[in-house]
């Protein structure tokens, strides 16, 4: 049979540090509190749902590598780091690390650009490495060891699931023994303003989530991921309407004991191609952005998260994961009872 | 399906190339790059893009684009959108467009590595905000094609083929990933064509950023020189063309080589420094051989990451001698980077192709500016242009953040 064990989870989001944080909080289903982002230079505010402190320092941030490194760096960190523990990893494994950012490293970039435009002479060293959209995965393998090969992937939301499926190919040609795939983004108020051009309505979220595959199942398998759809492009003359259609198509019709992990947002516009493709889906909906914000590619990586967590509890036999991203493709994934 | 190839024989398919398009300082296209990869031409000059008046270094190896860009699929407001980093992705893609003379509408996928994207328009988007708040002239055009997914999208439309987007971003490394990912791409069976490379344009970020790690040499690139003092940045992009072998041979199609061997691997040591004995690079080079299944003394020529930073080459140096072994006095090894700078998340892809060029032409791309041969060098540099028959190369890239990818490739005779 044509499956991949799902063998840990890990998520830092708006709801706190750790899965049972997000489980809680898709739970209730509230909207998480809001944040006010002060923009220097234009008195509108812009809101965010942004990762609170954790209630204690975990061990992991003491690593020197995570010192002075950008907040983005310490939730993919966090995520990855959870995600590995609970994976049962035996010793001498070796894991294959994908990390997939849309906005990436938002704050130091500003943070350094802005240095360069008062004096470039003067702008400072430490920053400008933490720029680069390959330092997440760099600290992520620095904290954990047994990263033998790893890869950045940047694009829209749909990416965390290119991510999943090029885990899942290392994996099983066993190029890798476990795949940990890590969608990360932070925000600022430059970041959050730049998404507010493309829609007024859009709140973004911080955060990372995690997952962990292999081929064997591990002690105590999550899920098992059955499909990973083709990526469906948003191409001249076939537009997200056509790509949502093309991904769902390419999804299990679905049961009533199944669920289904969307990406909208209850913001209508943005949301139609996504909501027209599932329009006839018999079981019940998780909508995680709604309550943690649109977290970019962390969010597919939250909707991921959600997704085999709810059918490890039990909660259904299995769940659709629906990626419909912003400018690059429509992309589903598919879990299981493992 | 993604992760559910399709039945495959138990052998991946062989991966040829078949069509190459490559922009860089040195000009436009293959003709004008390979004379000067033969020749050693150099192609820096002073930063006219930016202002680098406060800038330790003030030099770079810019790309002359043409006025006008040659005619696509894209109407003049969308030509309008594209930025400097993009029309040299559209022009590196066409050129290997038209020659592997694939037919349009093509499913093929486009797998992308760039360090900066459209970095240029995200500085204008940033500028726009600081300093003239609530203005909003453009600023949701810049914010969306700024993205490289946005930038390789554009390029698919202008040419008019299908297929998903990758884009890879493992920095210095990148273009030279996103190639050994769509190789992989084509052995697993997902899809037998696919065009793969990399892109970057200079920007005011990045080379603020080179600079303020006093990255750059005030003097000149000399990679493996015991008086190295730096690297060059430069910009440019470069795209091939990778299919099967048996597309290409039912399409009669004019192969110009073929890629052999991908490695990659993971340098934890630091976030911009190499281990100094270049465990990783090793470890890629190993690889990629154990994927081409040769070992060290049938690589004809290394195309070195080479970059003209003192740490930077003392590791590779090392990892060169510790996988070369007895080889090692026997293999001539250069770095193109002399010639046309650093070219970031471009380099990986246009340094293949300069191997490329070099198996085809059988020439050497030599280092005019070496002298002094850094005592962690037991290889031959190439000096001076020279002609030889060389049936394998390897093209060395390491990245900051720690992605070292190594590319095999053969001669098609």
């Amino acid at each position: 049979m044509n499956r991949i064990f799902v063998r840990g989870l890990g998520a830092v989001s708006p709801a706190g540090w750790g899965v049972p944080a997000l489980r809680e909080a898709l739970r209730r289903g509230e909207p998480l509190p809001l944040r006010v982002l002060e923009r220097p230079t234009w008195p509108k505010p812009l809101l965010v749902r942004e990762v609170p402190a954790p209630t204690s320092r975990p061990a992991f941030l003491a690593h020197p590598r995570l010192r002075r490194s950008t907040v983005i760096g310490q939730y993919a960190a966090g995520a990855a780091v959870e995600a590995i523990g609970a994976a049962g990893m035996v010793a001498g494994a070796r894991v294959g690390l994908v990390v997939c950012l849309q906005s990436g490293c938002v704050q130091y970039s500003c943070r350094f650009f802005e240095e360069v435009l008062k004096d470039a002479a003067t702008a400072s060293p430490l920053l400008f490495p933490e720029t680069v959209h390959a330092a997440p995965a760099s600290h992520i393998a620095a904290v954990v060891p047994e990263v033998a090969r790893a890869t950045t992937l940047v694009g829209d939301p749909g990416t965390f699931l290119q991510g999943l499926a090029t885990a899942a190919d290392w994996v099983r040609e066993g190029a890798v023994d476990l795949g940990l795939v890590v969608g990360a983004e932070e925000t600022d108020w430059h970041h959050s303003e730049a998404a507010w051009h493309l829609d007024h309505g859009l709140v973004l979220g911080s955060g990372a989530g995690a997952v962990v595959l292999g081929c064997e199942p591990g002690l105590s398998p999550v899920a098992a991921l059955t499909a990973v759809t083709d990526s469906f492009p948003y191409e001249a003359g076939q537009n997200r309407h056509w790509a949502a259609q093309g991904m769902r198509r390419s999804l299990p019709a679905g049961a009533a004991d199944e669920l289904l992990c969307e990406g909208t947002l209850e913001l209508g516009r943005v949301d139609r191609p996504e909501r027209e493709a599932w329009t006839d889906w018999p079981g019940p909906r998780l909508r995680p952005k709604t309550v943690l914000g649109d977290g970019l590619v962390a969010g597919a990586a939250w909707q991921v998260v959600a997704a085999c967590d709810a059918v490890a509890s039990g909660n259904c036999m299995a769940c659709n994961v629906s990626v419909v991203g912003c400018n690059q493709q429509a992309i589903g994934a598919r879990v299981e009872r493992a | 399906m993604l992760f559910l190839p399709p039945q495959r024989s138990a052998e991946p398919p062989r991966v040829v190339v078949t069509g190459a398009g490559i922009v860089t300082a040195l000009g436009i296209g293959w003709q004008d790059n390979a004379e000067g990869f033969r020749s050693g031409r150099t192609a820096f000059g002073p930063v006219t893009l930016f202002d680098v008046s406060r800038q330790r270094v003030k030099t770079a190896a810019q790309v002359r684009l043409p006025d006008h860009l040659p005619p696509t699929r894209l109407g003049p407001r969308q030509v309008a959108r594209l930025d400097r980093a993009a029309k040299m992705l559209l022009l590196a893609t066409r050129e290997a467009w038209t020659q592997c003379g694939w037919e349009p509408g093509v499913e093929a996928p486009f797998v992308v590595g760039t360090t900066a994207g459209g970095m240029a328009l995200g500085e204008d988007l940033f500028l726009q905000m600081t300093q003239t708040p609530g203005r909003h002239h453009l600023q949701a055009t810049r914010a969306l094609h700024y993205q490289p997914q946005v930038q390789a999208r554009s390029v698919a439309c202008a040419l008019g083929f299908r297929g998903p987007i990758t884009i890879v971003s493992t920095a210095c490394a990148s273009g030279a990933d996103a190639l050994g990912q769509a190789w992989e791409s084509l052995r697993r069976g997902h899809a037998t064509r696919a065009l793969a490379g990399g892109y970057d344009a200079l920007c005011r970020l990045v080379f603020a950023g080179f600079d303020s790690l006093q990255a750059l040499s005030p003097t000149t690139c000399r990679p493996f020189d015991a008086a190295r003092d730096g690297l060059a940045l430069g910009e440019g992009a470069a795209v091939l063309a990778l299919e099967t072998l048996d597309s290409a041979k039912r399409r009669d199609a004019t192969i110009l080589a073929e890629i052999i061997g991908y490695g990659s691997a993971i340098d934890r040591y630091h976030l911009t420094q190499p281990h100094p004995q270049g465990e990783a690079a090793l470890a890629a080079m190993t690889r990629a051989c154990a994927t081409a299944g040769l070992g060290p003394e049938s690589i004809d020529y290394l195309n070195a990451h080479g970059t003209g930073t003192p740490l930077n080459d003392s590791a590779e140096a090392t990892a060169i001698h510790r996988w070369a072994g007895a080889h090692e006095a026997n293999l001539p090894v250069s770095s193109t980077k002399a010639g046309i700078g650093h070219l970031l998340g471009a380099a990986g892809a246009v340094e293949a192709v300069a191997c490329l060029m070099a198996l085809r032409g059988g020439w050497l791309p030599p280092e005019p500016a070496f002298a002094t041969p850094d005592a962690a060098c037991a290889f031959p540099v190439v000096r001076e242009p020279r002609a030889a028959t060389i049936q394998t190369a390897l093209s060395n890239s390491f990245g900051f953040g720690g992605v070292n990818a190594v590319l095999i490739l053969r001669r098609w005779a």
